[in-house]
């Protein structure tokens, strides 16, 4: 086998089966993501969605199949990735700035030994533009709320200047503005030919939101353009039996689905 | 009052006490202060072994017996919780005491070989045992730890920070996460002759967490770390050196202690009584637009602008004393007293200024 | 024969061991374990003051003292962590180290009058218990083990009283709050009992080596044991066997009575940590390798279900997809398909490989049973 293997797509995922404590939680999962979509990963809890990306990024390993970004296996392609994992990962009572953590994007980058400097930390600056917290460089990361540590975290993905991202329901717990601007955000860097890649947890926005979507229950339900994917049938089997829930989403959501 | 031997102490306890707060930093950080407690206990028969065996009490032997327990330690923590699900703290608390008893064992064994009286002052420290040919091998292998985390500082930083950030980005998490414990380790090692086993995990973190209250960022704090652990170690150890039979571990770690007591209190952005003093300030606040709006609403019940109210009244309509507050919006100019309304009046009446008016009502669109 | 300094010896040996493990048991339960490390430290200033105020060097007031202290240092810590200036970890580590560290200066200023040496505090010298003794019902006993049997009672006293509470708030303290069991008070009785236990132990093995006894015993038992009273029992058992035993390696080598003790209730643990059918580490890796190769299987009996009858079955339905797609290891790949092909779940007809109809039973019963406990999960 070639090391180039299905090039033309973002994200290629064969057959991946990952264990939790030997129980498989996610079940031969295929999945390919087109490059220059913005594509939503929706499940119920327990689906496995964000045991999905990790998997995808390496960051658990997988009893069976393989993953391939932009064609390459994931290791030679770490460059090429931004990742934004879930904000209460992290204490946010650690010693560090605003402007260190954007720059924490750049340590992989840099390699052994290199430091940042000058130009990092103008990239830097530009990162947290694009995000609106440019007057926020030199506060301590103790000081933000929920939303302002959302874009900070955002800004640390955006500085990588990866084709694709990966972020872990980076809509959870934040406040409305923050929100929109956040989708409005991810949204420029599809049109900027990105691919972006969300955890989502609310079902009434997906469809405003996104034009890929995957739909997950520890096994692929259905993937493709939202459109054809956001069908009832599809909710019905994904969120089985959350069925009232359902009842309310489709008269909100039937017009502009 | 310098004697030579007091310098030497001085300065081996400077040396160890500015690792320590540097190596805390990274431990506290991280969540992992008791891991520092159990790696010090546990060096005990490691440097009771490394004594029985080379049969002197010698740095390398000593260091090298320490470090081998130490990591034997370690990995019985992991064995206890990877191996049998164990919870953290029992598995810490099994290993600590199994550890530490053992080498309270093998202390008999040594005791009994005789040539061995200076081993039980591994227990707390004793200054005095720091001898000038100690310093050198000291400062390298201090030297070589600092090293260490000076060239690998952003990858132990992202580590220490977002792990599963770090993983993303390609770094060897895990091997950096055990080279970041082998340097605690080694650091504890050192201390050990200074600080004894018990003690050294407060030389660890004290620094740590004193030095986390004054800074914003990452360099700063292990830079004060440092600093706080030079002084707390030098000032505990020449107090100790010149105390009669008092151990230098104990008196370590109370300068330590003491120092991040102060920092907690009176640190100027996180310390208590900064934020005591921000929770009256608000207080004050909220109870002084408490009693504006208070008399603007009896301005209105009375349908007269300038009505003015007696203290008394006001005392019972907010249900509280309204004396300090009236005088901080009287300060301010917010309100005045009305005396010309009645001047015969017993409590002092006041009415509201125009400015006060004004602060009432715009702070009553915002709210 | 025993003579009777052994037996005291042996005696006050067992009352640390039953005593301990009595409060162990659910200070491991409740993760409280280092609490344990904290008190016992913390006891030494608790002591040290009683005496200088009160004179008292032992009895109710010396206990008092301590338990006191032990208490404070946990509460302290937990008062410390509150601020959130610092981690619940560092608290501890920064106030026992300090109350202990103030205890030993305080011994050490005050070694003339006191007659408490430090190295003593750390690790006691059950060897001398017999030099200290009273006369009760006409016979010597030692005034440790006295003070200790009494202790011990009280920890059996609260322990059988409170025995479903403490039980029900060591597993769910929410619960327990709720029914008005007061989880917290519980927990104070618990930390205090345990600073009495670890003063009146503290003469006999020190601080130090009473840890081992608190913890070392219950989490042996925990290893083996599926009940509370199970687990219990064992860790009294593996506690008291380990006094006998280090006291036989202990005369045998010429070391210290109270460490050798102590080191072997580290034989039980190992032994539960190898062999214990419950969650050693000879039972887990068989059953994890017996889960492993099931969930192998499985996933092969769910690959194929997946692309059987699809227009890639050609190529993703046979050995070689196993290794291409799957990215198993060949000699994996060769293990599953062979137990598979025994167990009659797939057939192999050249290089294609399809489900049975027990395959496909199989394959569709497991896609039910993880639906249904999704299912379950959710309406939690």
């Amino acid at each position: 086998m070639t090391d180039l293997h299905e090039p033309h797509i973002a994200c290629h995922v064969e057959d991946l089966t990952v264990s939790y404590r030997e129980r498989p939680v996610l079940w031969d999962i295929d999945l390919d993501i087109p490059p220059g979509v913005m594509a939503a990963i929706v499940g119920p809890n327990g689906a496995g969605k964000s045991t999905l990306i990790k998997a995808v990024l390496g960051l658990v390993p997988p009893v069976a199949g393989h993953v391939r970004i932009f064609g390459l296996p994931v290791a030679k392609a770490r460059r090429r990735i931004a990742y934004v994992p879930q904000r209460q990962s992290v204490d946010w009572d650690f010693p560090a700035t605003v402007r260190d953590v954007v720059l924490m994007g750049l340590y992989g980058q840099l390699g052994w030994l290199r430091r940042p400097g000058r130009a990092e930390k103008a990239r830097a600056m530009a990162a947290l533009e694009q995000v609106g917290m440019q007057d926020y460089a030199a506060r301590p990361i103790s000081q933000l709320s929920g939303g302002q540590q959302q874009r900070v975290f955002i800004a640390r993905a955006l500085i990588q200047e990866a084709d694709l991202l990966f972020l872990d329901e980076p809509m959870a717990g934040v406040d409305a503005v923050t929100e929109a601007a956040i989708v409005a955000l991810l949204k420029a860097q599809r049109d900027a030919g990105r691919t972006v890649v969300v955890v989502h947890h609310d079902l009434q926005t997906v469809a405003r939101y996104f034009d890929w979507l995957v739909m997950l229950n520890q096994r692929i339900i259905a993937q493709g353009p939202v459109a054809e994917v956001y069908t009832e049938a599809n909710l019905r089997a994904a969120y089985g039996g959350q069925l009232a829930l359902i009842g309310t989403l489709r008269t909100a959501e039937t017009p502009d689905a | 009052m310098l004697s030579p031997t007091l310098i030497t102490v001085a300065l081996a306890a400077a040396m160890i006490g500015a690792l320590a707060g540097v190596l805390g930093t990274f431990l506290v950080l991280r969540g992992q202060s008791l891991l520092g407690d159990v790696i010090a206990h546990a060096s005990l028969p490691g440097v009771v072994a490394g004594f029985l065996i080379s049969g002197e009490r010698g740095f390398v032997p000593i260091l090298a017996g320490a470090l081998v327990s130490g990591a034997l330690a370690g990995l019985s923590v992991q064995l206890l919780r990877r191996g049998a699900g164990v919870k953290p703290d029992a598995a810490l608390g099994s290993v600590l005491s199994l550890f530490f008893a053992l080498g309270v064992v093998l202390l008999t064994v040594a005791q009994s070989q005789g040539g061995s009286a200076g081993l039980t002052m591994f227990l707390f420290g004793q200054a005095a045992s720091v001898l000038r040919a100690d310093l050198l091998p000291m400062a390298l292998v201090g030297g070589t730890v600092l090293l260490v985390l000076v060239l690998l500082w952003k990858e132990f930083q992202l580590v220490a920070f977002d792990r599963e950030a770090a993983r993303a980005q390609g770094l060897p998490v895990e091997r950096l996460e055990v080279l970041l414990t082998l340097l605690t380790a080694v650091t504890i090692v050192l201390g050990l002759s200074l600080a004894g086993v018990v003690l050294m995990v407060a030389l660890l973190i004290a620094p740590a967490v004193a030095a986390r209250q004054w800074v914003r960022g990452l360099a700063p704090m292990v830079w004060l770390a440092a600093l706080i652990g030079a002084l707390a170690g030098s000032g505990g150890a020449v107090i100790s050196a010149m105390g009669q039979g008092v151990a230098t571990g104990p008196v370590m770690v109370l300068a330590a202690v003491a120092l991040t007591a102060l920092s907690l209190l009176f640190a100027p952005e996180r310390g208590l009584v900064a934020r005591w003093r921000r929770q009256g300030a608000a207080r004050q606040a909220l109870h002084g637009r408490q009693v504006l709006a208070a008399l603007r609403g009896l301005e209105g019940d009375h349908a007269t602008p300038e009505y003015a109210s007696d203290e008394a009244m006001l005392k019972a309509y907010l249900g509280t004393d309204a004396g300090p507050a009236l005088a901080r919006l009287y300060r301010d100019g917010l309100i005045r007293p009305a005396e010309r309304l009645a001047p015969e009046a017993t409590a002092r009446r006041w009415e509201l200024t125009e400015d006060g008016r004004r602060h009432v009502d715009e702070g009553g669109r915002h709210a | 024969m025993l003579d009777s300094v052994a037996l005291m010896i042996l005696g006050t040996g067992a009352l640390v061991a039953v005593s301990g493990a009595l409060l162990g048991t659910f200070l491991v339960l409740r993760g409280e374990a280092m609490a344990g490390d904290a008190i016992s430290h913390a006891i030494v200033l608790g002591i040290v003051l009683a005496w200088m105020l009160t004179g008292a060097r032992s009895g109710p007031l010396a206990v008092g003292g301590a338990v006191l202290a032990g208490v404070a240092a946990v509460f302290g810590a937990q008062l410390l962590a509150r601020s959130r200036l610092l981690g619940n970890d560092a608290a501890t580590g920064i106030v026992f180290p300090a109350m202990f560290a103030l205890g030993v200066l305080l011994i050490n200023l005050n070694a003339r009058n006191l007659h408490l040496d430090p190295d003593t505090v750390l690790l006691g010298e059950i060897g001398f218990v017999w030099l200290d003794t009273v006369t009760l019902l006409g016979m010597d006993w030692p005034v440790a083990g006295v003070t200790l049997a009494a202790v011990g009672l009280v920890n059996l006293l609260f322990v059988g009283l409170f025995w479903k509470e403490l039980k029900l708030a060591a597993f769910d303290p929410g619960l327990a709050q709720a029914l008005g069991f007061r989880p917290a008070l519980l927990g104070l009785g618990l930390l205090a009992l345990t600073a009495a236990t670890a003063v009146a132990s503290f003469d006999a093995v020190g601080v130090v080596l009473f840890l081992a006894f608190l913890i070392v015993p219950a989490v042996t038992g925990r290893l083996v044991a599926a009940s509370t009273g199970g687990m219990m029992g064992l860790a009294v058992l593996s506690g008291v066997s380990a006094v006998g035993i280090g006291y036989v390696g202990a005369v045998h080598w010429d070391v210290s009575l109270g460490g050798s003790m102590a080191v072997a209730t580290g034989l039980g643990l190992a032994v539960a940590l190898v062999a214990s059918p419950r969650s050693g580490m000879v039972a887990a890796l068989i059953r994890r390798r017996a889960i492993r190769e099931e969930s192998l299987v499985a996933v092969l009996l769910a690959h194929l279900a997946a692309h059987e009858g699809t227009e890639r079955a050609a190529e993703e339905c046979t050995p070689e997809a196993l290794v291409e797609h799957l990215r198993w290891s060949p000699d994996q790949a060769q293990t599953v398909l062979v137990t598979a092909l025994e167990r009659g779940v797939i057939r192999r007809d050249g290089a294609r490989l399809s489900l049975t109809e027990a395959g496909r039973a199989l394959a569709r019963a497991e896609a039910l049973r993880h639906d249904r406990r999704r299912a379950l999960t959710e309406e939690r």
